[in-house]
């Protein structure tokens, strides 16, 4: 029997034992110990590791809330009080995962908008960015059927609102609201595929999406807020100069970041896990009732910039499709940003002033569009929806000539800390 | 960096516009604010009279069904052997939970709708607004119970503490609408008949009620919030432990 060379340092032992049927030290080596990653990584570059937190937190409290929830529009809304109340710890665990449902949000929408700060879309992360607006749409679609289960007034009018909107395409909307629906109106039939959704297919697309982000991260190296390559300057092992192992480097500074996530996570679960009625609306402590509508249905905040957009459009040729079309094209023009962005440089840092104000101007407007979304369409909120929803797709729309003809200043070889 | 600073500054004062005008959304159903009830969820003694307050005055048409005897005097620091005979005033078990003894399809036909479970009504509507609700019945001859509420207005609901408060009548003041013209439009309730409470006992009775319900609607968020202190000095522990490790393992990076 011809043994393999072995290498002086190939582990000996059970390690050794597992290695030589499975990769794990090169695994371990290849994707944490001896990833180099840049080496001024700021503030905004916690937010990666803590949606990676989150999801895990929803995994295992969604885990534990199915052992007791029971998807049928007769249980499900008492099961869920059944939770809060009977079950030994079920609060925490159900405020979790409901404070982890926004969380996940928050730290998703600022991991963007440091994408859009230091340039990590460009190439060639092109596809790294198109894999995180995939798992953006999952989350989507995951927070809403989630948001349905407890089945309290808010989850069945606010269902009712949003899968109308596909009954509004034309020709096929009718057969394809009843397909989605299962009935002629959200009922019995609704909440029970949406449960097998949410806690078996999402989850599991989830995860895999995840997964690839990943891979195309390791595979490109992650970018930095000089928006730089760290690989262009190497030592004589070959190791990038301004570059240091993943582990134990960031495994640590993570750490630091996961402590201070958790500190406003559960700050928030302890003592305002409704939130004032952000993260758990009021309506919703209601049972569904599909006779009385809430006065005000309003989706959860994280959606809110979306809805907003889609009230903002009027009707058109006696249909509303056209507010629909344009919230989908809200997201769907979130996966050409790596082509729409012509600038010569990555980061903000080195790029001109129009780039800074468009990028202002898109954060404010979203902002003002969530707003606009939890407020009834009455007052000034339907004209500041409709200027924002301009804004928030001029920034888009414009970018192939903003950035081509903003003054760029010189970038460093090396990065600067 | 000055520029993702004032694109941070710029996105929190709008995210700080948004909370401030946000959340309170009761108010901007009804036309009059509500009152603040000022109650306690810690003051065992205020939930103990609000249990008894409930019991005896709400309970014969309103449930609590998602509140268990047992949990509420244990909560309460109700010994059970005083449940029985105080708060229990049927053929109930302890560990059951409350529940009125009016049919729902004859509350139905007496009153145009039955009446609501109270289980999560602070958690709907908020304590103060029950607070508030309950001091704000005054007479309307056009009612069915001959009176209606500031809060609610059309209440199906008689002013089953009437004979404690006394009697209200409305007050209007004249409010121009969008085209200037005049209207008359509610704008509180001043009391005709006092009853048997001074209104200073009656504040306290319809307070405890609001805190009793208050604690009924989640009726670990006593406890959660005396548990956070030790979760939040735990984990601001481990703040500071993994900070300084971070600072240890990074000293050598330049």
């Amino acid at each position: 029997m011809a043994a393999a060379p072995q290498s002086t340092e190939a582990p000996k032992g059970f390690l050794g034992w597992i290695d030589r049927r499975f990769p794990l030290t090169a695994l371990w080596k290849s994707q944490v110990a001896e990833y180099y990653a840049p080496k001024n990584f700021n503030f905004w570059y916690f937010f990666g590791s803590l949606a990676l937190l989150v999801l895990v937190n929803q995994l295992i409290t969604g885990i534990w809330l199915a052992m007791d929830y029971k998807p049928s529009s007769a249980e499900a809304f008492s099961s869920v009080e059944y939770i809060m109340r009977d079950v030994d710890w079920g609060w925490l665990i159900r405020y979790m995962h409901s404070t982890g449902a926004s969380a996940f949000f928050i730290v998703v929408y600022l991991h963007m908008f440091r994408a859009l700060l230091y340039g990590s879309h460009r190439k060639p992360r092109e596809l790294l960015w198109i894999f995180g607006c995939l798992i953006f749409v999952a989350l989507m679609a995951e927070a809403f059927m989630g948001y349905v289960l407890p089945w309290g007034n808010m989850s069945y009018w606010g269902a009712q609102v949003i899968t109308s909107l596909f009954g509004s395409l034309p020709i096929v909307g009718g057969a394809l609201l009843e397909w989605i629906r299962g009935d002629y109106v959200i009922a019995d039939a609704t909440l029970n595929r949406f449960f097998a959704l949410h806690v078996a297919a999402l989850p599991l697309a989830l995860l895999m999406l995840v997964a690839v982000h990943l891979m195309a991260l390791h595979e490109v190296g992650s970018n930095n807020p000089d928006g730089i390559e760290i690989h262009d300057h190497r030592d004589a092992q070959g190791r990038p100069l301004d570059g240091i192992p993943f582990h134990p480097y960031y495994t640590v500074k993570d750490l630091v970041g996961v402590m201070g996530f958790l500190i406003i996570f559960f700050g928030i679960i302890f003592f305002a896990p409704s939130f004032g009625g952000l993260f758990l609306e009021s309506a919703n402590f209601e049972p569904a009732n599909p006779l009385q509508t809430p006065p005000h249905i309003a989706p959860v905040w994280y959606f809110t910039p979306f809805y907003a957009m889609l009230r903002a459009v009027p009707s058109f040729a006696g249909t509303q499709v056209w507010g629909v079309l344009v919230m989908g094209a809200s997201i769907v023009v979130l996966f050409f940003v790596p082509w729409l962005d012509r600038s010569p440089v990555r980061s903000i840092r080195y790029r001109g002033p129009i780039y800074k104000i468009m990028l202002a101007i898109f954060v404010v407007s979203f902002v003002i569009l969530g707003l606009c979304g939890l407020k009834p369409p009455a007052g000034i909120y339907p004209l500041l929806a409709k200027i924002c929803t301009v804004l928030y797709f001029a920034f888009f729309l414009l970018m192939p000539w903003y950035t081509r003809i903003d003054p760029v200043k010189p970038v460093p070889e090396r990065v600067t800390g | 960096m000055m520029s993702n600073r004032w694109i941070m500054a710029a996105a929190l004062t709008a995210a700080c516009s948004t909370l401030a005008s946000g959340p309170v959304r009761a108010q901007e159903e009804g036309g009059i604010a509500v009152e603040s009830a000022h109650a306690d969820i810690k003051d065992a003694q205020s939930l103990q009279r609000g249990a008894r307050n409930f019991m005896n005055y709400c309970s014969g048409c309103h449930s609590l069904q998602y509140l268990r005897y047992n949990r509420m005097g244990k909560d309460l620091q109700i010994p059970e052997k005083d449940l029985q005979p105080n708060l229990m005033f049927t053929s109930e078990k302890p560990f059951d939970t409350i529940v009125s003894s009016m049919p729902a399809e004859d509350a139905a036909t007496w009153f145009g709708k039955p009446p609501p479970d109270l289980s999560l009504m602070a958690r709907e509507r908020g304590r103060d607004y029950i607070y508030s609700f309950l001091k704000g019945f005054y007479v309307d001859g056009t009612r069915p119970w001959g009176v209606n509420n500031i809060y609610l207005p059309n209440v199906a609901m008689p002013h089953v503490l009437a004979s404690l408060q006394g009697l209200q009548k409305p007050e209007f003041k004249n409010e121009p609408d969008a085209n200037g013209n005049a209207h008359m439009v509610l704008s509180g309730a001043q009391m005709m008949s006092p009853g048997a409470m001074t209104p200073e006992e009656y504040d306290r009775f319809v307070r405890d009620i609001a805190n009793f319900l208050d604690y009924a609607g989640e009726p670990i968020k006593a406890k959660r919030e005396s548990l956070g202190v030790f979760i939040m000095l735990f984990l601001l522990a481990g703040f500071a432990l993994t900070w300084m490790l971070k600072k240890e393992y990074w000293k050598d990076v330049h």
